[in-house]
């Protein structure tokens, strides 16, 4: 028997098995259908692909052509046209340094890795925002895509250290340690991360004394990642607690103090342990950078839903909401199938 | 302790006396003519000098008011009026930044001082006004509720909906408005109630209802979106008033002056016949005395606020009078094309009126 009529059969016995089945089967099927021929007639057989402006588009189908005429503003915004090189350069560079940490092993991985957080987040910045000879952008003037992934991305940078901090902080002995990072971890976990942002973006100014000013974008990167920092810790914690005590106390019998025993022993296999509800914590953030549209920095959805005001793309509602809809729904996938294949690659015991 | 705090008390009104003293003496170098003595200190204005630019607060996005065009550029009605101020104070229309703002960070953003002022389709209240610490300074557009309909209707005002059905959505202050205004008339409308504003204006695009009610500039958005923008008409009579304009802080009176004559000056440029195509003729040959006191050709209304005299010739050369905004962004020449109405001069049967420049 062939594997091909072999799993020909498993399909049969899976979907037909019983009449009760086949009914749900078909059932299924027919909906299935039902709802994807309109869509599929509206987004690709009846959609409009070229053109220049909206009188292009047939009626009746998706004019794409929105998506094109506006395309380079989903991606980065109001960054101008002649600087767009600077973040997209940023992008290859960090891809270039990323890339090898996936095949390289051991000490060079190690180097590599450290090199990387310690140099790319400040290149990053000076890249995108400019001085010290570049012209300098404005982050109002970011947007779009590059923005969404700027903000995930940094304040995933503050949110991971102090993450791991705060858990470490929480398992402490030292009562004075373990109580501040209790309370920091269930403040901002008990904060809805739009009352941040809020709080970030519009109370800080009243307070502050004037022309003491911190960027707006600055503010909600922080405060996010205040809140996601929160969380990781218990991300991490959960790793922590994970492990069997008899590998600290091996390290103690070692002669191992607490910072060898946590470098060495305990935290990386926490962390490896933790690294697929992290990755959660990420994804969670990825999409909660939308929020930041409450203090209009104008992030991918944001630029979307101005872009719906121009009178000569009125009424694209259904096209730029897909569009940025997929865009969002394509990184948390890459996401989640990355972290399924570090859960399966993981340690299988201790 | 007593002697000491007599003391000090001394010493700060010595202080204070020494300040005036110094002010007066500073005001009559600076400029020594009349105008500089009456100056009052203008902080705002100050810091858009000093920072080289007008800070906006505008809206996220509105068809026509406020939005950013394929080129990334915020247009429209509301931004034409910040260009406009821009041009005055500095000379320069494009010496703007832009902050979008949402309407639950527009009065934070203002109050905090991160804007000069909003000019982002708020409706101007009395309740605003008195608690929130800002004031409106004068009208840009007369927002009212109206209806859209099929021009194959006849219908041009609201008394003739008599028998009609119109679409809303259900517990919007729309609804209440429409239903309380018929009520009042004994007018038998059937209205009928949606989820959305937008399942209402589909509903009424497919021809459920005869009407859809909305703001005028809402209405103007939505009517493009319709299959035949064309075949329908949104009445020119509100049955609302929601009257909006640019917004201030509390304090800084010059800079209130300056926000609200700039406006003022706009829609005196159109009833004076000053176009962004005239204005160069007009000023070096125009005969009329306000035209000539507007364009800074006689007199030196600029300085009084502070500003060159050539303020409002910098303004409608750079953005054209208020008819050529609204025309361009909202009017006839978008594709909004919405009718001028409320919004013509007092002139022409609108409400949109001027102080005079004297």
């Amino acid at each position: 028997m062939s594997a091909a009529s072999a799993s020909l059969r498993l399909w049969q016995q899976r979907l037909f098995s019983t009449p009760a089945q086949t009914a749900i089967t078909l059932g299924i099927a027919v909906c299935v259908i039902w709802l994807l021929t309109p869509f599929t007639r509206w987004a690709l057989v009846n959609a409009t692909w070229s053109g220049e402006t909206r009188a292009d588009c047939a009626p009746g189908g998706a004019c794409w052509v929105f998506i094109r005429a506006r395309f380079g503003q989903f991606m980065y915004g109001f960054y101008p046209v002649a600087e767009r090189w600077r973040p997209n350069l940023f992008g290859l560079v960090s891809l270039a340094a990323v890339a090898p940490l996936f095949v390289l092993t051991g000490r060079a991985r190690l180097r590599l890795g450290i090199a990387a957080l310690l140099l790319l987040p400040p290149l990053g910045v000076w890249l995108i925002g400019g001085g010290y000879g570049l012209a300098a952008v404005e982050t109002r003037a970011w947007g779009g895509l590059m923005l969404t992934l700027f903000i995930a991305i940094y304040a995933g940078l503050i949110a991971v250290p102090l993450g791991i901090l705060l858990a470490l902080g929480r398992q402490s002995r030292l009562p004075l340690i373990r109580t501040l990072a209790v309370v920091f971890i269930e403040f901002w976990r008990g904060v809805p991360i739009i009352a941040v942002i809020f709080l970030a973006s519009l109370l800080l100014p009243l307070v502050m004394p004037a022309g003491v000013g911190v960027d707006r974008l600055a503010r909600a990167v922080i405060g996010l990642g205040l809140v996601i920092a929160a969380y990781m810790a218990e991300a991490v914690r959960g790793g922590l607690q994970a492990l069997p005590k008899g590998q600290a106390e091996a390290a103690a019998a070692l002669g191992l103090g607490y910072w060898k025993t946590t470098g060495l022993i305990t935290l990386p296999q926490a962390l490896r342990i933790s690294l697929p509800a992290m990755t959660n914590e990420f994804i969670a953030l990825v999409k909660n950078t939308t929020l930041v549209l409450v203090v209009s920095i104008l992030d991918l959805l944001g630029i979307a839903q101005s872009s719906l005001a121009d009178p000569a793309w009125v009424g694209m509602n259904m096209e730029a909401y897909l569009f940025a809809g997929t865009i969002y729904w394509l990184i948390c996938f890459a996401l989640s199938r990355w972290s399924r294949s570090l859960e399966a690659g993981g340690p299988k015991g201790h | 302790m007593r002697d000491f705090d007599t003391k000090n008390r001394e010493d700060v009104t010595m202080t204070k006396t020494k300040l005036t003293a110094a002010i007066a003496a500073t005001a009559m170098l600076a400029g020594g003519a009349a105008v500089a003595q009456t100056l009052v200190p203008s902080p705002t204005l100050d810091a858009i000098r000093t920072r080289g630019n007008l800070e906006c607060g505008v809206h996220v996005g509105v068809p026509g008011f406020s939005f950013p065009n394929d080129k990334g550029e915020w247009s429209g009605l509301d931004v034409d009026y910040c260009r406009a101020l821009a041009a005055a104070v500095l000379g320069d229309a494009g010496k703007v930044k832009f902050t979008p703002t949402t309407v639950q960070q527009r009065w934070p953003v203002l109050q905090s001082g991160q804007v000069d002022l909003l000019s982002r389709n708020t409706t101007i209240t009395f309740s605003r006004n008195a608690t929130l610490g800002v004031n409106f300074q004068g009208i840009n557009f007369y927002e009212g509720q109206t209806f859209i309909v099929r021009k194959a209707s006849k219908a041009t005002a609201a008394k003739d909906l008599d028998g009609a059905s119109v679409c809303v959505a259900a517990g919007s202050t729309e609804e209440k408005n429409a239903a309380d205004w018929f009520r009042e008339r004994n007018l038998k409308v059937t209205i009928t109630n949606f989820q959305k504003n937008d399942d209402a204006i589909a509903a009424y695009d497919a021809g459920r209802c005869d009407a859809y009610t909305a703001g005028v500039g809402a209405l103007a958005g939505q009517r493009a979106k319709l299959k035949t923008p064309d075949d329908h008409i949104i009445m020119a009579e509100p049955i609302s008033n929601d009257p909006q304009g640019p917004v201030t802080r509390y304090g800084d009176e010059r800079w209130q002056a300056v926000v609200r004559w700039v406006l003022n000056g706009m829609i005196a440029a159109e009833h004076l016949g000053v176009t962004s195509k005239n204005v160069d003729d007009m000023r070096a040959n125009s005969k009329n005395a306000e035209v000539r006191r507007l364009l800074g050709a006689e007199g030196n209304f600029g300085q009084m606020l502070g500003l060159s005299n050539d303020w409002m010739y910098n303004a409608i050369k750079a953005v054209g009078n208020y008819g050529e905004s609204f025309d361009r962004t909202v009017g006839k020449d978008s594709s909004l094309k919405l009718e001028r109405g409320q919004n013509a001069l007092w002139t022409k049967g609108g409400l949109l009126f001027t102080p005079p420049f004297q």
